[in-house]
Formats: structure tokens, C-alpha cells, sequence
């Protein structure tokens, strides 16, 4: 251990639910998009799911919100170390959309891709399962441009840049092929409980 | 592929697992290895969409997963809320204008607080690199920074990190910034000038008045201040706006300008809206903000 001279930090809270590195961010939600963010409305906004699947289908804004109405409410984790708890969105789980278009047995990963050409990749199992969501309500509220709206993808229970902001869809793979962030230099998977910021974490 | 989007890119000079090399010093890893190779094509999925996001500058990751001792050799006050520190290195393996790397302090029960912070000073092979910081009130980092810090005091960091808004001193740059925004522009200002690069490079740095602009002292002909509460003499209070971007982006270099936005995400909004309204296209527009 490489002690700091004089440095005690904050308080110590006991708080099981920060993962380790981790500090809680309070009322702060901040925003780290690379990119400018679109100007997209709700009737621009199509999510389209393809890839090694049965159906391959796309969504209109109207559409989506036909399926099932789902809400996460939890907390949530950046990669820069910052966690929010107690976030409430609403949408619909990811499992409803995945129900319609019936993944192949081969497919293991899949790519999430927004309207601004960002990428990510995820294994399909933390995509299924009830832990994953496409999310456009914050707060009861429909969730803000710089947050991603009209509309996220939401993958709380892993570092929040795989949860891409403008989500346009998903393309199912049975390999995995590292996004944007992942091909500079982040973690593959980026679980938070096993602090995996970085490649080779 | 019409777009170049974030798709634009290599994943072969991505060490396959980032694994640390052993060995790294800083003679084998300088920054003078990173490869800088942008829009290959590979099989990665490029999706076709009405956006786009800038291609990667493509950098070494090796160093990333190590974690070194980073020695204060240094510490010059820039305004009264932020001072830039100086550390040792030995092992540094060298980094792009632009990069920020990952700082963590540890208290003596363990406790650890990391913080990412941009890099301030240019690639050099000196095996020293300088942080400017902000004292954020409140902030257990930039607090003991500016509390308790002395030369001879050790940290650890880690990186260079992210190749996405790194300068690679290739193309023109157009760098926008506010507050401690300019930090890790001016690592893009300094490169410039200790490589004598010809490529053009203009910078536009808001501060709220003259005692608030960090580095005010070695801001040259490439520099316009933009001061939004407080100016010298003869000189425009105000926001930035359209006018301020016009000016620059009418100069049209050959390749066409590489904007990097950098502030608070209130500020790179504001910002990158003013540049998109004056025609830069924003699959040229880098941002780096901080909440």
C-alpha cells in the first residue's frame, strides 16, 4: 500500500452498495458524451434489432411503447468513479424486444449502436434477464438530450458507458467485437463490483 | 460506409489484452511509437446512421494498466483556484496532446479516492509530467492538493488513458475551451510549439476574468480570450458566441479544421452548438467534458 502523507479523504460511510473506487455522486448526473449531442426527436428515433436473430425488426417511437411498460430503480456506476444511487427510469425491459426477434442458439454478444454512430459490445447475458432496459423517462420525466434521449440503452449493473446514450440498436453477434470506448483502451465487460475500467483489469 | 463514424477504426494496434509489459521504461515506450492510424477498414460492425461520431486516434495502450509512483518535484500557483504540479515519472511511456490519466491517493486505513485528470504538459522524454488542478470545493483530491502537497509528496497514476481526444499534431486544430478546460488543450499549444509544427492551431479560452485565465502568460498569436465577467481594458465582456467561431473557422485550412471542445458539459453544449450553426461538421468535433 502506497499511503498518501496527510491525505484522510472523506468520511468513511459504509455504503456495500459503492463498489470499490467508487464515490457517490449525490444530486450530481454528470455527462461525459464524446460527441455533439443530436438533435433527435421521439418521431426521428427508430431502435432496430438484427444480427443472428429469427426476426430481425425495428421499432418506431410509437411501437416501442406498445411492449410492456419497465422500470429500473437502483443505481448506477461511471467508469470516471462516480455512482448515482437511487436513479428511477422507466422504458421497456430489453427482454421484451429480444422475446419478438428470438436470438440463434450460436449468438453470444451483441454490439449496442446509437444514432451517433457510438458503439459498445456486451455479452447477451447481461443484455437478457430482466438487466437490461432501452429507457426514455428519468425521474418521470422523458430523459434529456445530454442523457440520451429520446432514448438510452440501460445496463445498470455494469459501467454506465456501456448503456449508450441515443440508442439505435443492437446487432447480434456470436463473437465479441469491441465498441468505441472498448477499442481505447476500456474493459471488455466493464463489470464495476470487479472494477474492470481498463483492458487487462 | 458513408459516415466516418466511431466504427472508423483499427482494433489490431489495440494490445490485445492491455496486459502490462514488464520492462516498460521510458527510453522502449516514447510517444514517438504511438501509432496514429485512423479510418482502416476491418470487419468491426459499422452501423449506418444520420450522426457520427469523430474517428479514434489510434494510441498505445500497454502502459494503461500500470499503476506508478508519480514524485511532486514542483508546484506553480496559476490563478487563485488552480496550480499546476509537477511530477517525476521515471517510467512514463510517453503520451498524445489531449490524454488524461487516472490519479489516486491512499489514506493510511487503506481508503483510496482516484480521480481522472487531463495532462497539461507536452510529450517530452524528460520523465516528468505536469497536472494543472482546479480546487474544487470540497473535492478530497484537488483539496489535498491544495492543502497539503509539497514537493517530495508521492502519488500514484496511471496511464496515458483514452485515445479519443488526443492531438496527434497531424491535422489542423480548432481547440475551444472554458475554465480548466484549457489543460489539456494547452498540452495540444505547447506540442506545437516544441515541435515547431506548421499545421495550424488556434485556441479560443474562456475565463470568467484576466486573474481567472490559466495560463495567461504564455498564451501567443494563436490564442483569443474570451473573459464573461471582468476584461482588461478595451476588451469585450461576454459570453462566446457565433462571432468568436466565425472568425476562426473562415480560415479554411487544407483537411478542414479538428475542433476539441473542453469545459463543463454546460459550457461544450454551448460550444459545440455555436460550431455546428457555423458549418463545422461534428464527425469533427471531439469533446471532453467534466461534471
Amino acid at each position: 500500500m502506497n499511503v498518501t502523507r496527510g491525505f484522510t479523504g472523506r468520511p468513511r460511510v459504509q455504503n456495500a452498495a459503492l463498489p470499490p473506487g467508487q464515490y457517490d455522486a449525490g444530486d450530481d448526473w454528470p455527462v461525459l458524451s464524446a460527441e455533439v449531442t443530436p438533435e433527435l426527436t421521439p418521431a426521428e428515433w427508430t431502435f432496430r434489432v438484427d444480427g443472428l436473430v429469427e426476426e430481425p425488426r425495428t421499432w418506431s417511437w410509437e411501437q416501442a411503447h406498445e411492449l410492456p411498460a419497465s422500470v429500473y430503480e437502483g443505481d448506477i456506476h461511471c467508469v470516471t468513479s462516480w455512482s448515482k444511487f437511487g436513479v428511477r427510469f422507466g422504458g421497456v425491459s430489453l427482454d421484451s424486444f429480444l422475446d419478438v426477434v428470438r436470438p440463434h442458439g450460436s449468438a453470444t454478444h451483441a454490439v449496442a449502436y446509437s444514432h451517433t454512430g457510438y458503439t459498445t459490445n456486451l455479452p447477451l447475458a447481461d443484455l437478457t434477464g430482466g438487466r437490461a432496459w432501452i429507457a426514455w423517462e428519468y425521474g418521470g420525466e422523458p430523459l434529456a438530450p445530454e442523457h440520451g434521449g429520446p432514448a438510452r440503452l440501460l445496463v445498470p449493473h455494469l459501467y454506465f458507458w456501456k448503456s449508450a446514450k441515443w440508442i439505435a440498436g443492437l446487432r447480434i453477434l456470436d463473437r465479441d467485437e469491441p465498441g468505441f470506448w472498448e477499442q481505447n483502451g476500456y474493459h471488455a465487460r466493464g463489470n464495476p463490483w470487479e472494477e474492470q475500467r481498463y483492458s487487462g483489469d | 460506409m458513408t459516415d466516418v463514424t466511431a466504427t472508423d477504426v483499427t482494433a489490431t494496434d489495440v494490445t490485445a489484452t492491455g496486459v502490462p509489459v514488464t520492462g516498460v521504461t521510458a527510453t522502449d515506450v516514447t510517444v514517438t511509437d504511438v501509432t496514429v492510424t485512423e479510418a482502416a477498414v476491418t470487419e468491426t460492425f459499422a452501423p449506418s446512421t444520420r450522426f457520427a461520431v469523430p474517428g479514434r486516434i489510434a494510441v498505445s495502450n500497454r502502459a494503461a494498466a500500470l499503476w506508478q509512483t508519480a514524485t511532486i518535484t514542483e508546484i506553480r500557483r496559476e490563478t487563485p483556484h488552480a496550480a499546476t504540479f509537477r511530477f517525476a515519472v521515471p517510467a512514463w511511456a510517453g503520451h498524445l496532446p489531449g490524454q488524461h490519466l487516472m490519479l489516486r491517493l491512499t489514506a493510511r486505513d487503506g481508503y483510496v479516492a482516484q480521480r481522472h485528470y487531463s495532462i497539461a504538459s507536452a510529450p517530452d522524454d524528460s520523465g516528468h509530467i505536469e497536472l494543472t488542478l482546479d480546487h474544487v470545493e470540497g473535492g478530497e483530491v484537488s483539496g489535498w492538493f491544495h492543502s497539503v502537497a509539497e514537493p517530495g509528496d508521492t502519488v500514484e497514476v496511471r496511464g496515458p488513458l483514452s485515445g479519443f481526444f488526443a492531438w496527434p499534431g497531424d491535422r489542423p486544430a480548432l481547440l475551444v475551451s472554458a475554465g480548466s478546460g484549457v489543460v489539456p488543450l494547452m498540452s495540444m499549444v505547447r506540442h506545437h510549439r516544441a515541435r515547431g509544427l506548421d499545421v495550424p492551431l488556434r485556441l479560443l479560452v474562456s475565463a470568467r476574468s484576466p486573474e481567472e485565465l490559466i495560463y495567461a502568460r504564455e498564451y501567443g498569436a494563436e490564442t483569443t480570450p474570451v473573459f464573461t465577467r471582468s476584461a482588461p481594458q478595451g476588451v469585450a465582456v461576454g459570453r462566446m458566441a457565433a462571432a468568436h467561431v466565425a472568425s476562426l473557422l473562415a480560415e479554411r485550412p487544407p483537411g478542414g479544421w479538428e475542433a476539441y471542445v473542453c469545459g463543463s458539459n454546460g459550457f461544450a453544449e454551448h460550444a459545440s452548438r455555436l460550431l455546428v450553426a457555423a458549418g463545422q461538421p461534428v464527425d469533427r468535433i471531439r469533446i471532453e467534458r467534466f461534471g
